[in-house]
């Protein structure tokens, strides 16, 4: 129900993020989706990696604050209407979404969520047999 | 005017007896009531019959800040409770106030030393004085507010903040002298244009300003805003509060009223007496206090003596406009802060690392404190808001804690340059 996600505390420098993105490049991690939330002082780097605890090694290694959290993956059809439907079943069990981002893997359409809570979310999943993605696949 | 010609004209040799004479009296008093000294003054091999004259002051113990934080909250106080009248606190080194007691003889020294610092500004009967310092647990609104009700002035008790009726009530009731920190006094110059307000409908003549060091360059400038005369006044709650202190017309050093706080300077680091002139820390001997005497007192404050009889008359030794200190206190808006009391609330609530750094800053005139920590690993997350909160979190923890208000960055770790000495704490922009 959940793949790794690597959340990358940032501050607000020119070429900040270009110095992670070149820690994973030099340690060989591909980068499968990524985000930047903002804040005026500071951002978020969220990315869903090839391999995550090697990813996490690499930055700690270079004094990054970084941690691993378990994220919603869900498999979405390519057909519009399909991400509305879904969040509509949330809405329906009374989830509040923090946020959510979307990519597409090979003809996959994957969309990312991190509600308000994990396991009243994955019940949702299960009882309207929502397709979930796993990191092997996206590998 | 001169308040008390008797003891601020005395000829140097009838003052060093009477400081001979009360020397004897308090160290017989402490030695007697205080368990602290007792222990002290016994560690160093002497008894108070030891104590001849006012030149045997050096053979007695030091005090610092930090024995009053140990002995929290009236371990030193000298008398029983019941003769306290007053309490004041000011901030310690950590998490706990230092605490000082008043009997009502003090609080009579007291307002006699502000009577004789007011006078020394020129202010009389004839005049209406706008208090603007903090009232409270501070020791400068209550302070300043009994030794002017002493010389006879109208006595308006505003008390600090608030800028826009500290203006209305200067101009409305025509107040004549402004009590308050230096950096307020200049906030509030500024403040008069766009609150609609000229020096035309103020009358005010004489700024009472202390409780922070400042330099002569920024009493001049003061005294240009307001079109007054500036004077400073200096004080410490250890001591008494404000009124320890304070320059005369002449502006060439602070009348120090020696009859009740006798002053010493010693070297920084061998703690010796150093020469009339020569730059030390400024160490006070309460030579009347009864609630919490202390006996040479290290304040921290760098200065110098100087016992030349001033143009104004007062024989009284003076000291130099304190501008620094050989400690890492810093004074935000008059309060006293040292950044181990920071250090201390982010390893009580452990949800950041304790590197950090603080940047102090004058923002119109205003004090300014952001402090820097680093996010660690445990404590990161994954949406902004999370980390907005721990920010705020730790805002309100400072906040409650040291009573300023600061701003609090999360920063990436290692941005804060590790020293291998002694580790760098503040950054403070103000100094120019």
């Amino acid at each position: 129900m959940t793949i790794r996600q690597l959340s990358v505390f940032l501050e607000n420098k020119t070429g900040h993020l270009n110095e992670i993105l070149a820690v994973l490049a030099k340690n060989n991690i591909n980068i499968v989706a990524l985000t930047v939330a903002d804040s005026s002082d500071y951002g978020i780097l969220r990315a869903i990696v090839s391999d995550p605890e090697k990813a996490l090694e690499a930055l700690r290694a270079e004094h990054y604050t970084v941690r691993v959290h378990d994220i919603l993956s869900l498999e979405m059809a390519a057909a519009p209407g399909s991400m509305s439907h879904i969040l509509d079943l949330f809405t329906a069990a009374d989830i509040c979404i923090e946020y959510v981002y979307a990519f597409s893997f090979g003809s996959k359409s994957i969309l990312m969520i991190r509600t308000d809570n994990l396991d009243k979310s994955i019940e949702v999943m299960k009882a309207n047999e929502l397709k979930s993605i796993t990191e092997e696949e996206i590998k | 005017m001169i308040w008390n010609k008797e003891m601020e004209c005395m000829s140097r040799n009838e003052m060093r007896d009477l400081q001979s004479e009360r020397l004897k009296q308090l160290v017989n008093h402490v030695y007697t009531n205080v368990a602290f000294y007792r222990q002290r003054i016994d560690e160093m091999g002497i008894k108070p019959s030891d104590i001849h004259s006012i030149d045997d002051i050096v053979k007695l113990p030091f005090t610092y800040k930090t024995d009053l934080r140990d002995h929290y909250p009236f371990g030193l106080f000298a008398v029983p409770m019941k003769e306290i009248v007053r309490v004041h606190a000011s901030s310690g080194t950590t998490g706990k106030p230092t605490t000082v007691g008043y009997t009502k003889k003090d609080i009579e020294n007291w307002r006699e030393v502000l009577a004789r610092c007011l006078s020394m500004c020129g202010i009389s009967s004839d005049d209406i004085m706008q208090v603007s310092y903090g009232y409270g647990l501070f020791t400068g609104g209550l302070g300043v507010h009994y030794g002017a009700e002493t010389i006879g002035c109208s006595v308006i008790p505003i008390s600090g903040g608030n800028t826009r009726r500290q203006l209305q009530l200067m101009s409305d009731f025509g107040s004549t002298v402004l009590a308050c920190t230096p950096s307020y006094a200049l906030h509030l110059a500024d403040a008069l244009a766009e609150n609609g307000y000229s020096l035309a409908d103020m009358k005010l003549k004489t700024g009472v300003f202390g409780a922070e060091p400042w330099t002569e360059n920024m009493r001049l400038e003061l005294e240009k805003k307001w079109g007054i005369k500036a004077f400073d006044i200096y004080g410490l709650s250890e001591i008494m509060g404000p009124g320890v202190a304070n320059d005369c017309p002449a502006h060439a050093g602070l009348h120090v009223h020696e009859d009740h706080f006798f002053p010493e300077i010693v070297h920084p680091d061998t703690k010796m007496p150093v020469a009339d002139g020569e730059e030390g820390e400024l160490v006070f001997t309460t030579l009347t206090k009864e609630g919490i005497p202390l006996l040479r007192y290290n304040t921290r404050d760098l200065s110098t003596l100087n016992r030349s009889t001033c143009e104004c008359g007062r024989t009284t030794v003076r000291m130099k406009k304190i501008t620094g200190r050989s400690d890492d206190m810093l004074i935000i808006r008059g309060v006293n802060l040292f950044p181990s009391q920071i250090e201390h609330v982010l390893l009580e609530m452990g949800e950041t690392s304790a590197h950090y750094m603080l940047y102090v800053d004058k923002v119109n005139n205003l004090d300014t404190l952001e402090l820097q920590v680093e996010l660690d690993e445990a404590n990161m997350v994954d949406t902004i808001k999370d980390l907005q909160n721990l920010a705020r979190k730790i805002e309100h923890a400072l906040n409650s804690a040291v009573g300023l208000s600061v701003k609090v960055t999360l920063v990436e770790p290692k941005t804060i340059a590790r020293s291998e000495g002694k580790a760098v704490r503040v950054v403070d922009k103000r100094k120019k």
